[in-house]
């Protein structure tokens, strides 16, 4: 749960928020693949998260496409029931397509 | 090489083809320096490593345009000894980027003046006589267009902001302006870049510059302030008092080590 959002008491007691949001920031390093989570960053508005993801996170030529998404509208599966979650699926190999016998002739599975 | 022989100051050609080079060259130089002051001390660690990596890209800008001002001079001098052996009044930047920084807002402010006039200046100088200046403001055009944007959300954002944001950037612009008029003053240099191909006119620029500048003072809700009767002349070699701390910065390692390298 982030906390960016909650007005963070100040010292004068106005009760301002004394952080920018937070933004999560994924990256296309070339055309064809995917959007990459790398990192993520504050700023106020979705323009000025666009152009601080670039500064940050572009500087070494690693992009040609940014996203960026409120860290707050991110909804994640609760850590406290990873157990439930994933580890029935631990013996359940059948479920992998590795019983099947491939004709030589196809390549590239 | 003789000890100490070449901590001497070099001087530099008044070939106009040169002194138009070293205006652009030193004005990149300068800015870079003063931004690479804000490190480790802007508001927000994001804006830092933005302000930096501009400073990053107008040093490189500085770098090959300097360069090309060596080549050109023929008198041997590279982009080293120009930017860290020449005396203050050998530096032809303009007064503008040697003030210090002052507030976020003078910085953000400065930089979007200094963006929007070397946007326009690239963009021309892309089509320069000279191939290897066009090449170097080919590549520049791009950083340039990108700074541009960055400041002029900022200015927007502060000017049209809070009570203090758009104080501090009124007070910003006032002080500002005064050193804009030498942005556009005429001279032989400019002249001679103009006929033979080198480069615009920066006088031919003003339309534009003051065209887009006033729409982002507009939608920041800033006031222009009237034309000042003050002129600065950084650009003819004679700087503000602020000038001779920079150079004392920006020239100390090379004049106590001597054709020291990384």
């Amino acid at each position: 749960m982030s906390s960016t959002l909650t007005p963070n008491p100040s010292p004068s007691g106005r009760g301002e928020q004394s952080e920018w949001p937070l933004w999560e920031v994924f990256v296309r390093s070339k055309a064809g693949l995917d959007h990459k989570h790398c990192g993520s960053l504050h700023a106020t508005d979705p323009t000025m998260a666009i152009q601080l993801a670039r500064d940050v996170y572009t500087r070494r030529q690693e992009g040609t496409s940014i996203w960026v998404v409120r860290s707050d509208q991110i909804v994640a599966s609760d850590p406290g029931e990873k157990a439930m979650y994933f580890d029935p699926m631990e013996d359940k190999i059948y479920r992998h397509p590795t019983f099947y016998e491939l004709p030589k002739s196809v390549e590239h599975i | 090489m003789k000890p100490g022989l070449d901590m001497q100051s070099i001087r530099v050609s008044s070939d106009p083809a040169v002194q138009y080079l070293l205006r652009l060259g030193d004005t990149c130089l300068i800015l870079a320096q003063r931004l690479g002051e804000w490190c480790g001390h802007a508001p927000v660690l994001e804006e830092d490593i933005a302000l930096t990596n501009m400073a990053l890209d107008l040093l490189g800008q500085a770098r090959a345009v300097l360069t090309r001002a060596g080549e050109i001079e023929t008198r041997g001098h590279d982009e080293d000894q120009l930017a860290f052996l020449r005396d203050e009044r050998d530096y032809l930047n303009l007064t503008l980027v040697e003030l210090p920084n002052g507030d976020f807002a003078f910085t953000v402010l400065r930089n979007f003046a200094m963006a929007s006039l070397l946007r326009l200046l690239w963009e021309q100088l892309a089509a320069s006589s000279d191939t290897e200046l066009g090449a170097i403001a080919g590549k520049a055009v791009k950083e340039a267009r990108y700074h541009r944007q960055h400041a002029a959300d900022w200015v927007v954002r502060l000017g049209d902001g809070t009570e203090e944001s758009a104080r501090r950037m009124q007070d910003a612009l006032h002080r500002l302006w005064l050193y804009v008029p030498e942005f556009f003053e005429a001279d032989a240099v400019d002249e001679y870049a103009a006929s033979s191909g080198l480069g615009p006119r920066w006088a031919d620029l003003r339309d534009a510059w003051l065209a887009e500048t006033t729409a982002v003072f507009d939608k920041a809700k800033l006031q222009l302030p009237p034309e000042p009767k003050f002129r600065s002349e950084g650009k003819r070699g004679r700087h503000s008092e602020h000038m001779g701390y920079i150079l004392a910065d920006l020239q100390y390692l090379q004049r106590a080590y001597p054709g020291g390298v990384w």
